[in-house]
């Protein structure tokens, strides 16, 4: 369970990214992120793994406040949340199987890794993620090698591999087309309902948050202003959201996938 | 019904710079040009007279170096072979004490400033010592030999080495190594996993320049006692012995492009 209370960050330039944030994040749930660029969403998901480190309040991740963390706590905290980034975030020069590997960093101790001794489950676990995102045949390509959704293919294998709680992305498709986006969606869909790992993507698509999302956290200029099941989102939610109406570049499309 | 008919009466169009950047770059331009016309004054007073007895004194020169003496290639190959084997030495050294150093000298690695800012000026210092002094000074501690020769161009290439590295980490891509970061890696496993295999290429491209150059540089700390062919070289010289002299700068001369294509090669392979 991650509990934000009166969470505040207000980044050294003065900028104030998140106000007084109130919200509980149950285990298992599938929760979306929206709002405009700027708004905030990824400083709150980044807070989560304390890639960035709020200011004011607590947030407590499994009953811990992990404001205090430092050293070896954090990095058992990172252990337990694994990210996903918009720019997929893979050593473009190593190969696929090494940077799905990087995910066990957490588990494995620094010898351990530095000489390639990585534990047989490891290597049977990362291989088993790869499976899972169907990109397996691809194992000695070097990333570089691969397409935009391969490659975030093989970042969530990344994370599988990691055997996180929750999952953390942070504008997963924001740089694929319609038709992979959705891929990447279901994937991570799928994952969540199977694992039951608790799942927080940021979005900006509207019809893309309907169509995946079980609940739906809506930020402005760094303040939650909606936070509902999709059942009670309407166009007009998003527009009170937003601050303007809905425009087509809004939406994704694409969703009758093939 | 665009607005096509305007486009031939001349409206106000913004300049591509701005007024102030002109100025800058008008005044900087005119500056370079008055450094340039004046060293060109200043230098043709000194040079006046140089070029008279040149062309009259090469001819002395010439006959004076050729023909070269082959015979004695079979007695300078050993201290050919040992320049060699100071550079391959030197440089494996430098290439081993340049990681740390230009990992505490990268910004963005080394994020407390002001262990990266003595880095920085430590090895800035290293730079201003030339070669030639490096090795006056080590000859004095040590003798006459090798070892010196050594010490003085790992601390050359060290200099050399460890600001292009850290250059070189600087301008890599830092999104895989915040993944690493968030998947729990600690700082280790950070660069070994994120950092080493986006400059591993770049930094054997270096290692390999950094050995023509000490090659080049050994022959120069011969001279002055370190040791090696330049050591051979400098007694020829002293000896009025020309033909001699000028077989071990051929010598040198072959050995030097035959490294610098191998290396070369290897570096186009690498990148």
């Amino acid at each position: 369970m991650i509990e934000f209370k009166d969470v505040g960050l207000v980044y050294p330039n003065g900028t104030e990214g998140l106000k007084k944030i109130n919200v509980t994040i149950n285990d298992g749930e599938f929760i979306v992120i929206v709002g405009l660029s700027g708004a905030g969403k990824s400083t709150f998901i980044r807070s989560i793994n304390r890639l960035v480190t709020p200011t004011s309040g607590s947030l407590l991740v499994d009953n811990e406040d992990i404001l205090k963390y430092r050293g070896s706590d954090m990095r058992k905290l990172r252990t337990k949340t694994g990210m996903i980034f918009q720019n997929y975030n893979l050593v473009k020069r190593s190969n696929v199987l090494k940077n799905v590997l990087a995910g066990r960093l957490g588990h494995t101790s620094t010898l351990r890794s530095i000489l390639n001794l990585y534990k047989k489950e490891d290597i049977g676990l990362a291989y088993e993620s790869l499976q899972r995102v169907n990109i397996a045949e691809k194992i000695y390509n070097r990333a570089d090698e691969l397409s935009g959704g391969q490659q975030q293919r093989v970042s969530i294998a990344r994370v599988l591999t990691q055997q996180p709680k929750y999952i953390l992305a942070d504008e997963p498709v924001a740089s694929l087309d319609p038709p992979t986006s959705h891929q990447v969606m279901t994937y991570l869909k799928k994952i969540n309902k199977e694992d039951n790992i608790t799942t927080i993507v940021n979005l900006h698509f509207i019809d893309m948050a309907m169509e995946y999302a079980d609940r739906i956290i809506g930020m402005r200029a760094g303040e939650v202003v909606f936070d509902g099941p999709v059942s009670e989102v309407s166009e007009s939610t998003f527009e009170e959201i937003y601050g303007r109406s809905i425009r087509e570049d809004d939406l994704r499309g694409g969703a009758d996938k093939s | 019904m665009t607005n096509e008919t305007n486009s031939t009466t001349p409206k106000k169009v913004p300049a591509i710079y701005p007024a102030k950047t002109k100025l800058q770059v008008t005044v900087i331009f005119f500056v370079v040009l008055g450094i340039y016309l004046f060293s060109m004054s200043w230098t043709q007073q000194q040079m006046a007279g140089g070029f008279s007895g040149a062309l009259s004194n090469m001819f002395n020169v010439i006959e004076k170096f050729f023909p070269p003496n082959t015979a004695v290639i079979s007695a300078i190959w050993g201290p050919m072979v040992e320049t060699i084997q100071m550079a391959i030495i030197a440089t494996t050294v430098a290439a081993i004490l340049t990681v740390p150093l230009a990992l505490l000298a990268a910004e963005n690695v080394t994020t407390f400033k002001p262990l990266y800012i003595v880095t920085r000026t430590f090895l800035n210092l290293l730079r201003t010592i030339p070669d030639l002094v490096l090795a006056v000074i080590f000859v004095g501690l040590f003798g006459i030999g090798l070892f010196p020769g050594i010490l003085a161009l790992i601390i050359f290439s060290l200099g050399i080495l460890a600001k292009l590295i850290s250059e070189t980490i600087e301008s890599v891509d830092m999104n895989p190594l915040e993944a690493m970061r968030a998947s729990g890696g600690n700082v280790f496993q950070v660069i070994w996993y994120a950092l080493i295999p986006q400059v591993l290429p770049q930094f054997t491209s270096l290692v390999l320049y950094v050995f023509e150059i000490n090659i080049r540089a050994s022959v120069v700390l011969g001279l002055v006692g370190a040791g090696g062919i330049g050591l051979i070289l400098n007694q020829q010289l002293g000896f009025y012995n020309y033909p001699n002299a000028m077989m071990i700068i051929i010598l040198i001369f072959v050995v030097v492009i035959a490294i610098e294509y191998i290396s070369t090669k290897i570096r186009e392979a690498l990148l």
